[in-house]
Order: structure tokens, then sequence, then C-alpha cells
């Protein structure tokens, strides 16, 4: 009852004719282009359609900083916009200060973490139970999702976007970041990347030949706006996102 | 909302007497029309905000536009390189050349699965396809985990606005929803409603076995699949259950990851008025050795269903540029005055009716086009450059010649004709102008749909000509 | 330079006033004004509703009666945009493509013309009263006219310029759509003239009689007020 490779291949075939057979007649280019004289043009002058090289894109979007500081305070300035909590402390020893008096504060009871170089030594301090999520053991669901706050690292900080970049591979899975009701990332100052595109050279640097199963940017806590387009924090994912940065451009 | 009439094959011309129906029904909601227009009101101001912070908003369309252009353009070419990086991820393709065949697709891998309970996250093509119906037809339960699609779900209507679905309901109507279905106490608060919908639905993305989502983008260059959402529930949806399969139309498809860097802000900016949604997730194939979680499988389903007749239209195949950010609708007048369920259509507003009638047949669908006044805000605010009013026009063009209105054209014929003799247009016009009270006083069909609601001033004593004529003298 | 007016037909037969009005504006700024009897109508109609082969036969009889003019000058934005945006397409690959190339780049709507072509702002007129401008659809975004208009009304003496807070909405005239779709129209006329009506001015003005015909037309028969008046006749100072 399964659908066959070969229905399947038939299937392909038949829609990719269908495409072949359709873009034979060539499509006009885009409407209205504004085609001003940082648009690329052919040697004619009309826009080039040509694929556009994302360094052409790159200075109409949103500014991210030129220089690491200034790319540190876009990124700052966008996250505390989109209602996530920045604490900036100077090493790792004030980080893991900062995780205990907010646990302390929130109450929390449970708190999820992964292995990271950049969360264990966080963990010391903090006055609850903790759970590690990964490694062979895997975890339960049912024991995340009572989790008051998740703990992760990153692989990096978009100031562009405000947009914290996570991973499969080297932030704890998928749920981590996800279910727990608070998410607290922790992430170093040199983390910050000034955009999107940034983001994706790192990615293809570290990752090429063996992508994680999920990359995700996560832009603010969770939210909705389905009721009457009011803004409630907190539809389904985290209702609160801690960033915790560490190190300082100024002492370097 | 539907037709209530129980005759079977619909009759021809029954899409455009529902729409006029349901659009004059619609118009006399004052008060319905108002509540739509308030929660829209916001959007602008978000979206004039965000678009500041882009250094050359026209340019950014113009980077969009071509990332779209470039990729629809090359579908022969980029569906094979992403069918090959999908596949070298870890996930299965699976090919679907119209609804059916993806509805039969979804419940084989369902059956493989063993599932019992679905879990979906917002797809638009899924309703496209009406897979909800199929899927409980064959006894699954079936959960929408977006809060609007729920809402929707559980009213037992599709969406409203393909971006925001149940932005016409009002939250007393939501916390009564809530009371009958999920025992809640009242409340007017959208804060606890929300709770309500996340506490509920907190289990259910536990237990449930296969988890169905959209995709925004098909990224080519890695095979990833791209998806935006604000709430987080397309995460879970991913992340928590055994499978996960994903439903895209075939024209998703972008090269590279760059197109990203520039597409995923724009989606949001222009659909949302937002910086960024607040998930935009990339996924490359099941959980993975080392990873702590993830399904075991993935499997997409690329679905055609008619696209490849729009992308044969050189003139409209800029129509599947379309990212569905919405910004069109949330501009638009006449889906303001008339909402969403008047259009009858999967995809509503000024994108739906230039779609539709490529999807569903011009001869039935093609009244979409014409109820517009070819404002052209639609076109002005699509991020990725879709020259949506002047395809109406199109649509319009394509239906007087493949199936005109007969007195229409007899009409149309004449007036070109008198157009063309100077005299005979002159005289037409004295005519019209001498004969206007009487007509007032008549009401023939044109004339009276006028007066209905507007007044007509009387026609003056001469006409331009002869006054200039006199002036000249 | 000489100008030939371009009337559309219901100015012609419905609003003769504001033909007459840009006459005498561009006449006092020392032009020589012509108007050409044998031209009807731009083919709007017969475009819109998709009859192409009708509306291309009615542009090439426009063709025809304006070849030669050195400027065609035309009191709507609407008419303009067809003549100058939809006569090159509609005549695309024709022998006629370039003559309606040729005469898309002579054609102008009024205001357009002062301000881009002519470079005037200030015609030396006053109107001692508070004014709000109702964008056209298509001056506003087939001809991107949106400045000009406001420049021109800002020179005027003694007048107050306030806008509303729908500024881009639609009128919902729409030619034909107005009586296909009569009550989608009238809905959007509600919501475009309430927006004017709060600015509590004393005249809307508008660059297109087939808007003030929809505006005027819903605020009648609601008997409110204000009403509007077209940006030639403030300018003429031919205002009633």
């Amino acid at each position: 009852m399964i659908r066959t490779a070969a229905e399947n291949a038939t299937a392909r075939a038949a829609i990719m004719a269908r495409v072949g057979e359709a873009l034979r007649i060539p499509a006009p280019p885009p409407h209205g282009l504004a085609g001003r004289s940082t648009s690329p043009v052919d040697a004619a002058g009309h826009p080039s359609l040509a694929i556009l090289p994302l360094e052409a894109a790159r200075p109409w979007l949103p500014d991210g900083g030129a220089t690491p500081a200034e790319s540190l305070a876009v990124c700052c300035e966008n996250l505390t916009k989109l209602r996530a909590e920045v604490f900036q402390v100077p090493d790792l020893a004030a980080a893991a200060d900062c995780l205990a008096a907010q646990a302390r504060q929130r109450d929390w009871r449970r708190v999820a973490w992964h292995a990271h170089p950049l969360v264990e030594p966080l963990l010391a301090g903090v006055p609850c139970v903790s759970h590690r999520i990964g490694g062979d053991a895997g975890f339960d669901k049912d024991t995340l999702e009572a989790c008051d706050a998740g703990l992760s690292a990153c692989e990096c900080l978009v100031a562009q976007t405000g947009s914290i970049l996570v991973s499969s591979q080297t932030c704890g899975g998928r749920a981590l970041s996800i279910l727990p009701h608070v998410h607290v990332v922790v992430a170093t100052i040199e983390q910050v990347v000034p955009t999107l595109a940034d983001a994706f050279d790192l990615t293809r640097e570290r990752h090429s030949g063996s992508l994680p199963s999920m990359l995700s940017f996560i832009t603010g806590p969770s939210r909705t706006g389905d009721i009457e387009r009011i803004l409630v924090l907190g539809a389904h994912g985290p209702k609160e996102l801690l960033v915790i940065l560490v190190g300082s451009h100024a002492a370097q | 909302m539907t037709a209530a009439l129980p005759s079977s094959p619909p009759a021809a011309g029954a899409a455009k007497r529902q729409f006029l129906h349901d659009a004059a029904e619609h118009v006399r909601d004052v008060g319905h029309r108002e509540f739509v227009r308030r929660a829209l009101g916001g959007y602008y101001t978000s979206r004039d905000t965000q678009k500041a912070r882009y250094r050359d908003w026209e340019q950014a369309r113009d980077a969009a536009s071509m990332a779209k252009w470039s990729a629809v353009n090359r579908l022969d070419e980029l569906l094979p390189r992403f069918e090959a990086a999908f596949t070298a991820n870890g996930g299965q393709v699976h090919w679907a050349r119209d609804a059916e065949e993806a509805r039969r697709i979804v419940l084989e891998l369902l059956a493989t699965a063993k599932a019992k309970a679905v879990i979906k996250s917002k797809c638009m093509t899924s309703e496209e396809i009406h897979l909800n119906q199929a899927l409980e037809a064959d006894g699954y339960g079936v959960v929408e985990s977006d809060l609007g699609e729920f809402i929707q779900q559980l009213r037992g209507e599709p969406p409203y606005h393909f971006v925001f679905p149940c932005m016409h309901v009002r939250r007393d109507e939501i916390s009564d929803l809530f009371g009958q279905h999920l025992g809640t106490p009242p409340t007017d608060s959208p804060e606890e409603l929300t709770m309500i919908a996340r506490r509920h639905m907190r289990r259910l993305y536990v237990d449930a076995d296969v988890g169905i989502t959209g995709a925004n983008f098909l990224v080519a260059e890695t095979g990833q699949i791209s998806i935006t959402e604000n709430e987080g529930n397309a995460r879970l949806t991913a992340a928590l259950p055994r499978m996960h399969i994903a439903i895209a139309g075939i024209e998703k498809v972008v090269e590279r990851l760059d197109d990203l860097a520039v597409l995923l802000p724009m989606l949001a900016t222009a659909g949302a008025g937002q910086p960024m949604t607040c998930y935009n997730t990339l996924y490359a194939g099941p959980r993975r050795e080392g990873e702590a979680d993830g399904p075991e499988e993935m499997h997409l389903v690329l679905l055609d269903n008619s696209r490849t007749a729009l992308l044969a239209d050189a003139e409209q195949r800029d129509a599947l540029h379309c990212i569905r950010c919405g910004a069109c609708l949330n501009v638009c007048p006449i889906f303001k005055n008339v909402g969403g369920f008047t259009y009858g259509t999967t995809y509503q507003g000024p994108i739906g009716s230039v779609i539709t009638p490529h999807l569903r047949g011009l001869k039935e669908w093609n009244h979409l086009s014409g109820a517009s006044s070819l404002c052209g805000a639609c076109t002005d605010a699509c991020p990725v450059r879709i020259d949506i009013h002047h395809h109406l026009l199109h649509n319009r063009r394509n239906a007087a010649r493949s199936s005109p209105d007969r007195l229409e054209r007899i009409g149309q014929k004449l007036f070109a004709a008198v157009a063309r003799r100077p005299w005979l247009f002159a005289t037409g016009g004295w005519l019209f102008r001498k004969t206007l009270g009487l007509a007032k006083a008549i009401r023939p069909p044109v004339l009276s749909a006028w007066l209905a609601t507007r007044d007509l001033p009387p026609a003056p004593a001469q006409s331009f000509r002869a006054a200039w004529k006199r002036r000249q003298r | 330079m000489t100008i030939s007016l371009f009337i559309p037909c219901f100015v012609d037969q419905m609003t003769p006033q504001v033909g007459l009005a840009v006459a005498t504006v561009l006449e006092r700024l020392g032009h020589t004004v012509e108007f050409r009897p044998a031209q009807t109508c731009c083919g709007q109609p017969s475009f819109n509703a998709g009859y192409q082969d009708e509306a291309r036969a009615v542009a090439i009889h426009a063709l025809e009666v304006f070849a030669g003019a050195e400027a065609v000058v035309g009191p709507s934005g609407s008419c303009v945009a067809m003549m100058r945006v939809f006569y090159p397409e509609l005549l695309a690959g024709t022998p006629h493509e370039t003559a309606a190339l040729d005469l898309a780049a002579r054609t102008f709507e009024f205001g357009e013309f002062l301000v881009r072509k002519l470079g005037v702002t200030d015609v030396g007129a006053r109107f001692p009263h508070r004014v709000t401008y109702h964008d056209g659809c298509h001056g506003l975004r087939e001809l991107r006219l949106r400045e000009e208009p406001r420049q021109l009304l800002r020179a005027v003496r003694d007048l107050e310029l306030v806008e509303c807070d729908e500024p881009e909405s639609c009128c919902g005239f729409g030619g034909l759509f107005s009586v296909k779709f009569p009550m989608v129209s009238t809905a959007m006329a509600e919501v475009k003239a309430g927006s004017l009506a709060r600015t509590d001015c004393d005249y809307i003005v508008s660059s297109d009689p087939s808007c003030q015909l929809q505006l005027d037309g819903w605020l009648s028969r609601q008997g409110k007020r204000p009403r509007t008046i077209h940006l030639a006749e403030i300018l003429a100072g031919t205002a009633s």
C-alpha cells in the first residue's frame, strides 16, 4: 500500500516535464525594479537578471554595525526591543552569579542544560535541580517539559536583527531551546556577527559536509498576535528569553 | 461562508454569485468591517518603523524579487539540485502532481508510522489540498497547533487571512469557544486566552507520533527547508514527534542560503511589521548521530497542483515569487471591506485573486479579478515585486478572449466604434447630457447600481467642447 | 510652448469647468493652449474590462489625434496613466509601438506638468480655505505623483493643507467596478470619504474627476460635507 519508488519517479518525471515545457518561454524581468545606480546592470544597462550577489544587496538591508563594538551595541539594542533580557557580564564567574540570581529571583525548580564549555561553568551555583539533555542517555520529554528553564549555548548572535542562532548539534538538540518556559542563552561577545549573511558564512565554515539537522534563528521570546492582533508573549515557545553576554570590548 | 445550497456540482457562475452575495452581506456588517480595519491598524505603524531600518527598502525589494525570479525561472535545474541535497541530508522527497496524490502520500506515511496522534503547524498548502478532512476521514486525530489555526479548527472554519487566520474573531467569541471545547472559565484577556491554548497544546506535542508542517523556502544549495513562525509551535512540531512531514509547493525553491539573508527579514517586515519573525528554522533531514533529539524520519511532499500551469504563463509567472507574507491583504481595501471568506479561495486577497483562476479555472473565478478598483496598493506592498494589480488586468483580458460575456462584448464593440468617430462620440455625449435627468428617473440597470448608494450631479448646460468653441471666439 | 489639452470624456460632458481651469492656468503662465476636437476617449473602459482589441482601436485614434503635439496635458491622473503606462503595453509589437512611446513621453497629468515639466509650484493663486488632498490611485501609483500636487497647494495663498488618516486608500470608483460591485465600491467610498471628512476641511482637492464623482456621490447621498474640488480650479481661481 506504500507508494513505490516507481510511482514516485513517475510523478517526478511528469512534474519535471511540465516544468521544462513551461520554462521554454522566457519570463519578463521583475516588474518595477528600482534599478538605481547600485542595482546590478548588464552591458546594455538593463537590470541584470543574473543571480544577484548578496554582496550587492548587503548595503540595502538593515545595518549590523561596522565594528565589533558597534555590532554588540546594535545587537543589544535589538534584543531589548524584541523584549529579550540582556545581561552583560565580564567573565564566566560573573555569568554564573547572574544565572544563580535569576534562578532565585524567578523561583526556578528545574533547569535543563547541555554539555558545552560555556554552559557547564554556570551550573555550580544554580539553586535547583538540573537535567542534562543529550549525551548517551537521551532525555525524557516529560522531564524537559516540566523544566522552568533551558540553558543553552548558541552558534552566534546576529546584530542586524537581534537574532540568536542555535543548532541541534551544538546547542543541546531541538527541544531544549523551545520547550521550557524560559530560554537562557549564554554566549561570548565575540560570537556577535553583524548580519544574517555573516551567520550563513559562519554556518558554512563550521558545518560544511555535515549540516546540523536543525538551525534556528530565534528573534525574541515566542509571541503571537492571533487574538485581535494584540501582542502576547509566550505562545508555545519560551515566554522569556534571557541572554547572558560574557566579555567586554572596552577591556580588550 | 460556505454555500448553503445542497446542489452537488456547482452551477456555472456559482462562485461569482456566492461572492456577490457574501460581499453584500459582509459590507452591511459595519461593526465587523471596523473591527478588521482596527485590527490591521497597528500593522502600518510597525511596518513603516521596520522599513525605515532598511538602508534602501526599494533596492532590497529588487534583491528579493531577483532571488525569487532567478529561482522560479530555473526550477528545472534547482528542483533536482534541491532533491539531491535534501536526500543526501537523509530526507525523502515525495512528488505529488495534484491534491489527491499529496493526500494519499501523507496518509500512507501515517500508516507506516503507525501514527495515532498527529500535530500540525500552520501550513497553507495543507489547506489547499484539504488535508485535515482526509486525515479525519481516515480516523486520525489532527490538531492545529498555531493559535489562530487552532481557533479556526474549533470554529470549523478555514483561515480568514492566510497569515492571520482568526483576525476576524473577537476575544469574547474565543473565550466562549474555549469554554465550550476546553471547559475553561471565561476571560477577556488575550494573554489568558493564549495561555489556555498553550497549556492545552503542551501535552499534545509530547504525545504526537507525527508532526506536519509547511515550508517557506527550500534551499537548493544545502538541501534545507526553511520554516518561518512566531509562536514556536512549528519548532515543537518538528522536535518531539517521531516523524516530520513537510508539505510545500514546487515554487518554494531558492538557490542559495544567502538568498534567505534578504528574504527572511523582508518576509517579516512586509507581512507583519517585524524585523524578523520569531523563529526562522532550517531543517536538514532527521535527527543526526550525536544530536539530542529530533524525528527519526523526515519527509517532504513536493506539490504541483497546477503551479506548472501558472509557470507556463510567462506574463504572470512572477506570481510564483509569492512568499505568502500577506502584505497585499493587509493593505487591500477590497479585502478589508469584503473579508477573507467572501473570496471562497484558499489564498485570499489580491494574490489569491491572481492565482486562483490559474489553479481552479479562469471561467469560474475571473470575477475575482473584476472585484478590484485596480488601486495598486498590493503591488506597492509586495516585497518580491509581483505585478499583482496588472495581473488582474491580464486575467480580465484572458477571460474576455476565452469566455466573453456576450452582452458586454457587444457593448464594448459599440463603444469602440463610436469612440473612433469624433462626431458620433460628441453626439453621444450630447445625448447623454440631455437624457441624464430622464435616465435618473427611469434607472436602467447600470445607473441604478450607482444611484442605489450615490448621487449623480445634474449634467451641465454645455460640454467642454462647446464651451471651448465659445471661449475661442 | 503649445500645449494640447487632453480632456477626458466625462470632463467634456460633466465637468467642463475643470478643462477650462486647466487652460486658464497654462495660458496665465504664458503658454499657448489648443484643443483638438477630434479627441474622444482614452479607451480605459475597454482596457480595464479586458477588451484589449477594442481599447487598441480607441488608442490608435488617440495617437492620430495627438500626433505632433508638443505636450499633451490632461486633468486626470487615471486617463493620463492610460496613455502613458498602458498605451505602450497595449501597442507593443504593433506598428504603433513607437508612436505610443512617443506620445507617452509627451503626455502629462496637469499638476505633474506644472511641477516636473515647467518647474512651477506657485501660480499666484489664493484660496482662503482648509483643504485636504485625495490621492487618486493612478496618479499615486502609476505616475508616482505624491508631492507634486501638495507642492502646488502649499504655494497657494491663505490655503491650509491637512492630511487625512487613510492617505493611501482608494475611493472605490474603479470605473465599471463601481457598478459591477456597487456594494464593495460604496464601502470603500465610505471609508475614504469618512477619513477625508474627519480632517474637518472645507474642500477635498483631487486631480481626478472620476474620484470626485465617487466621493461627492457618496457624501451628497449621506447629506455630508465637504465636497470635492479639482486642483486646477483652485489654481485658476475659478473655484466657486
